[in-house]
This record gives C-alpha cells, sequence and structure tokens, in this order.
C-alpha cells in the first residue's frame, strides 16, 4: 500500500508518537508533577494578554526555581572553565607547566583539589578540561540543531519519496548504537578537536530532524503557508521564513538537550579513549586518567570531574524542560 | 495486521541495507584509499605483492557497485571479514562474544523492568506525597550520571571500599558459568541497568496516571468494581504497552551503554572485543562488531513493534 503524497503512513505516526514520547521522558523525569504543570500553563495563559510573548515565555521559566537554580549554575561554569584560567593562577594551573616534584599531592592550601599524576594542578586541569568539553559541546549541539531542523524541514515539506529516503537514513543512523560508529570513526580517522566536534554532532543530528519534520508535517497545512503558497512563494521561502520559525519552540528547547546529551557522549568518548590530543583533556579524560590512581585513594582525580559532568547535564536538562512550560504557554495562547 | 507486519519487516531490511552502505562508508573513510586500507589492516612491513592478495580477496580492485553489492551479500551471509590481529574470522569471534552481551543486556533489561514498573506504580498511588518527591529526585540523579562514572564510583564502594562484590566482571569463557559467579554480575547489570530505571520509572508513572484518567477507568469504578482491580486490571495493562515501545526504542542506547560497562567491569563481551579493537587498530573486527550491534538493535526494534502490534487490539496500521 502506497501512502499519498505527503501523508504520514499509519506506521510512521506511531514511531513518531513513539518518539515525542521518548524524548518526553526527559520532562516527566524532571517534573515530578505533569497536573501541576497544566495548571502553570492556564495561569500565565490568563495573564497572557498583559505583556509581550518574551515576557510570557520568562514569566514561567522564572516560576521553575529549579531551572534558574540551573542556569546559576551553568553561568558558573562557564566563568569557571572560561573565565577562572586567567584568576586562578598557581605554578601549576596552566596546565603546559608541570612539576614532577609535585605529582599526587593531597588537596591542600596550594593545590585545592590536589595534583594528578603528570603533576597538574587538578582545579586548573578541571578548567581547561570543562572549557574543551564546553567547547565541543555547544558546537556539536549548534549544528546538529541547524542540520537537523533543515533535514527534517525539507524532509517534511517535499514528502513522498524524498521524504521516505530521508526519514530511512535517519531511521539506519539510529538504528546503530551511537557509540559504536563514533568510536570507529574516531579509530580510523583519529581524533583532532575538530573531528571530535563532527563526531558529536553525527550523533546529535537525528532527534532534531525527526521532531522537526513531525512539526513541518502539521505547520504545512496551515493557512498561512497555504496563503504563502498561493501568492507564489517558493519551497525554499517557505521552509526558511515560515515553518522554521514557527517551530523555533521545538528547535530550542531541544537544542538544550542536545547540548547536555552531547556532554554526555563526549565524556563517554573521553572516558574510552577517543579525546582530544594532550595536553589537552576533557571532564570523560580526566576521569579514565584518575582511575587507577583513585583505587590507590587519589579521589581527587575522580570525584570532582564527575560530579561536574552530572551538574551540567541536569542543570541542561532542567532548563530545557522549563522551556519546553515556557514555549507550551505560547502554544496556548496562540 | 499482517499487512503492517510485512511492512514493518520490510523496513527493517532495508534499515540493514543501511546499516551496509554506513559500513561501506566506514571502509571507504580510509584516508589514501584501498591501498592504504590494506597497509593499515595488513600492517607496515606488508609486501606489495600481499597488499594486492588482500586487494583480491576482499574485492577492493573492483567497481564501487560491485564492491557494495558483494558486501551486502556478505553481511546477509554473515560473513564479516577476517581479523588479521587474532587471525580468526570476525564471525567467529562475534559468536563468541555475543551470547555473553546478550546475557548482560537481557539481565539490565530484565532488572530494568522489574524495578521500574512496580517503582512508576508506587509512585502514582502515592503521588505528591515525600516518598514521591524523594523517588523523583533520586531517579533524576540517576539518569544524569554518565554510565562509566556510576560503575567507578560502585566499584569504589562496593568492591573496594566494602568487599559486598568482585570489582571485576566474571572472566569465564562459557555463558554457564558466568552465571555460576552470579556475584560479578551484580554490579555491571545495576550499573547498565540504573540509568534506564530512572527513565522508564518516570515513564511508567505518567503512563499510568494517564491511565487512570481514561474513560473505561471511571466506567469500571462505576460499576463498582474495587480501587484495587481499577488499580491493577483495567490501568495497569494499558500502561504497560508504551513501555514496550520505549525498549525498542532506548535499544541502541542499551547496547552503547554495554559497551561502557563491559570496559569498565572489563566483562569479556562484545563491547569490550569492539573497544580492544579500536585500541588495537583491528579495523575488520572493528566493522564487523557495529555490523553485528546495529543489525541486533534493528532486530531487537522490529519484536518490540511485532509484540507492540500484538498487544494493543486498538492499534490498526493501515
Amino acid at each position: 500500500m502506497i501512502p499519498l503524497k505527503g501523508q504520514a503512513t499509519g506506521v510512521d505516526k506511531a514511531v513518531d508518537k513513539a518518539f515525542s514520547e521518548a524524548e518526553s521522558i526527559r520532562g516527566q523525569i524532571l517534573h515530578g508533577n505533569i497536573v501541576q504543570t497544566d495548571m502553570e500553563v492556564t495561569e500565565a495563559g490568563e495573564a497572557g494578554g498583559v505583556g509581550g510573548l518574551g515576557k510570557i515565555i520568562w514569566r514561567v521559566f522564572a516560576e521553575n526555581k529549579l531551572a534558574l537554580v540551573s542556569v546559576g549554575v551553568v553561568v558558573f561554569m562557564l566563568l569557571f572553565c572560561f573565565v577562572g584560567p586567567h584568576f586562578y593562577v598557581t605554578p601549576q594551573a596552566n596546565y603546559v607547566v608541570t612539576n614532577v616534584n609535585e605529582v599526587l599531592a593531597h588537596p591542600s592550601g596550594q593545590h585545592l583539589l590536589g595534583t594528578d599524576p603528570n603533576g597538574y594542578d587538578t582545579v586548573g586541569r578541571l578548567m581547561v578540561g570543562g572549557a574543551t568539553a564546553l567547547e565541543i559541546a555547544l558546537l556539536a549541539a549548534g549544528i546538529a540543531t541547524v542540520f537537523g531542523v533543515f533535514f527534517g524541514a525539507v524532509s517534511g515539506y517535499a514528502g513522498g519519496a524524498v521524504d521516505a529516503i530521508m526519514m530511512r537514513i535517519v531511521d539506519t543512523i539510529l538504528s546503530v548504537p551511537t557509540l559504536f560508529l563514533l568510536i570507529v570513526i574516531a579509530a580510523i580517522l583519529h581524533p583532532s578537536f575538530w573531528l571530535i566536534v563532527f563526531i558529536v554532532a553525527l550523533a546529535a543530528w537525528l532527534v532534531p530532524a525527526r521532531l522537526i519534520r513531525g512539526e513541518t508535517l502539521t505547520l504545512r497545512t496551515r493557512e498561512y503557508v497555504q496563503a504563502v503558497r498561493a501568492m507564489g512563494g517558493g519551497g525554499s521561502r517557505i521552509v526558511v521564513r515560515h515553518i522554521i520559525p514557527n517551530a523555533v519552540g521545538t528547535i530550542i528547547v531541544n537544542a538544550t538537550f542536545q547540548i547536555a546529551d552531547a556532554i554526555g557522549v563526549l565524556a563517554a568518548l573521553g572516558f574510552l579513549g577517543f579525546g582530544v590530543p594532550p595536553p589537552g583533556t576533557s571532564w570523560g579524560q580526566m576521569l579514565s586518567d584518575g582511575i587507577s590512581y583513585a583505587q590507590e585513594g587519589a579521589w581527587w582525580l575522580i570525584y570532582p570531574a564527575g560530579v561536574c559532568i552530572i551538574l551540567i547535564t541536569v542543570s541542561f536538562n532542567y532548563i530545557g524542560d522549563a522551556l519546553r512550560d515556557a514555549f507550551e504557554v505560547r502554544l496556548q495562547r496562540r | 495486521m499482517i499487512g503492517y507486519l510485512i511492512r514493518r519487516v520490510i523496513q527493517a531490511v532495508i534499515v540493514v541495507i543501511g546499516v551496509c552502505a554506513i559500513t561501506f562508508i566506514l571502509y571507504h573513510l580510509f584516508p589514501g584509499g584501498a591501498n592504504s586500507e590494506a597497509r593499515i589492516i595488513l600492517g607496515p612491513r606488508a609486501t606489495q605483492p600481499q597488499i594486492n592478495q588482500f586487494l583480491e580477496q576482499n574485492g577492493l580492485n573492483k567497481p564501487i557497485w560491485t564492491q557494495f553489492i558483494v558486501l551486502v551479500g556478505h553481511v546477509f551471509t554473515f560473513n564479516l571479514g577476517y581479523s588479521y590481529k587474532l587471525n580468526e574470522p570476525v564471525s567467529t569471534i562475534v559468536l563468541q562474544k555475543l551470547p555473553k552481551t546478550v546475557l548482560l543486556l537481557g539481565f539490565a533489561t530484565l532488572l530494568t523492568v522489574i524495578i521500574a514498573i512496580p517503582l512508576g506504580i508506587f509512585q502514582v498511588l502515592r503521588r505528591n506525597k515525600p516518598s514521591d518527591y524523594a523517588l523523583t529526585t533520586l531517579s533524576f540523579i540517576f539518569y544524569a550520571t554518565p554510565t562509566f562514572f556510576l560503575g567507578i564510583v560502585l566499584i569504589q564502594l562496593f568492591a573496594i571500599h566494602w568487599h559486598f562484590f568482585p570489582p571485576e566482571a566474571p572472566q569465564s569463557a562459557s555463558v554457564g558459568q558466568i552465571l555460576s559467579d552470579w556475584q560479578g554480575l551484580v554490579l555491571p547489570v545495576f550499573t547498565l541497568a540504573a540509568v534506564y530505571i530512572a527513565g522508564f520509572s518516570r515513564y511508567m508513572r505518567s503512563s499510568m496516571m494517564e491511565a487512570l484518567t481514561e474513560d473505561y477507568v471511571r466506567t469500571a469504578r462505576a460499576k463498582g468494581l474495587s480501587t484495587r482491580r481499577v488499580n491493577y486490571v483495567h490501568a495497569l495493562r494499558n500502561a504497560l504497552i508504551p513501555i514496550i515501545t520505549l525498549l525498542g526504542l532506548t535499544l541502541p542506547a542499551i547496547v552503547s551503554g554495554a559497551l561502557i560497562t563491559e570496559d569498565v567491569f572489563n566483562y569479556p563481551g562484545m563491547g569490550l572485543a569492539f573497544f580492544n579493537a579500536a585500541i588495537n587498530n583491528d579495523f575488520p573486527l572493528l566493522i564487523g562488531t557495529v555490523v553485528v550491534a546495529a543489525i541486533a538493535t534493528v532486530v531487537g526494534s522490529l519484536l518490540a513493534d511485532i509484540l507492540y502490534a500484538v498487544l494493543d487490539p486498538r492499534i490498526r496500521y493501515v
């Protein structure tokens, strides 16, 4: 049975539904109470007449105290990793300089979290590793979102055979367990900074592509899109000027989750030995390098890096969740 | 229904051919083309005749389309190439390692379902009470913890500090012996399952909440059935169905998790074989393992979808 052009088949619908459900687990994980969310939405919706859209979105977002704390954590981490190295200056804070007389030193006034087997200061390494991890995660999430959004929008708007082929490509890559695929590529091509950005993005663009395709399937039947078409607007104009801007909520929310995921994937890659080349490092690599020493009591080599990964991941998940609620208000008002 | 099944199977076959295409791209990713690929695989001391023989054996001197069709044929006949490092066919190595990974995945999935479903139900029955909030907090901390970090922490606490369990997974060659050494399996299985216990219990919670608002639940209550019967017979059975789809969708992630868990606990399954192959530049084994992991995932998702279609008679696929 061949589906009509542009009509999602039953299977596709089921898969899309399962997909958005799976994505929303994250929301449910972070949200104790779904009913409560609905109430917030109605309240804000009523207040909607007063301010502009941006204000409403911000108000709903700000109501979520945990999300505000998360923003604080993210800002703190960014300052710690990117500004910190300019202020935290100990003999070994600069990661290029080591002191072989001071390897595996316990935490002390001079080295707040001790030193590692190479004599690097752990706090200094956390800053350097964090800066690398955040740079890669933000770049990869950005690239993946832009590519995924265009892929999904084109696929959903084109429909028919083009859509079927493009979605089978997504299905295929999705069915390969991510880490396996990424490590093969890393092993063949030897990791550098940009290769790792590319690899993490390669795993990340699939979900936005699927989500935006689903969104496009509903948006393309809207009156304003039909009006543009009637006025002679081309496909690329409709996709770029009308469909993508209207899916902006989904895009932003998903991009936030992509950052959290990218940090996780990057940490796993680094842990398995496919991180940035030395003397660079990332949090996952620090953990992997520290394990054998941690078993002899050097706890400062693994716990700080692990806690950093968890904190930043939880924060981005919370922010994404609060943004979802905030953008839902926008949809309600419409 | 039959039509849906046939279409779903065809779709799975198409995805497997897509996996072949990815494999093909991986084989052609080597900078410098087939000649340098042969050199990388055979080692720097390979002579030109040996390289020519390798190209001949693997059909790398044929036109590109022929190569692809040959590769698809190989994948469907489970001919995955030859590991020159281990001096064994890749399929032999995979057949040796796969049962162990399946064992680990099976236990982890079972543990996930056994813990997550009652946990989700418990939270619905006590919703918005302190125990519900405590479990929510706990589940999202586990959800954000990278598998390898959890594994390391568990080893530090339960193996090195308290000596409850061995720090390493069972090393036996046979599945039966691994089972008899179950103490060694406790930490790896829990490490692998923890993230999914967190995810699934939240999902179960919302799925059950949704089911409780359905009309048939109200009808059942109106008929005068006991709360217990309404909860466990009417609501629960329907709330369980989406969990199956979720299982199918999570499968690739669980398989990826197995790679990390096997590495952390030195468990001699496919993940560890893959990891060692990556370190030793054993590319035929590396790429062969990806193919098997991908196909296993496709088959697993297919089974989950079929089960879903069988269990939920409301679903009519056109």
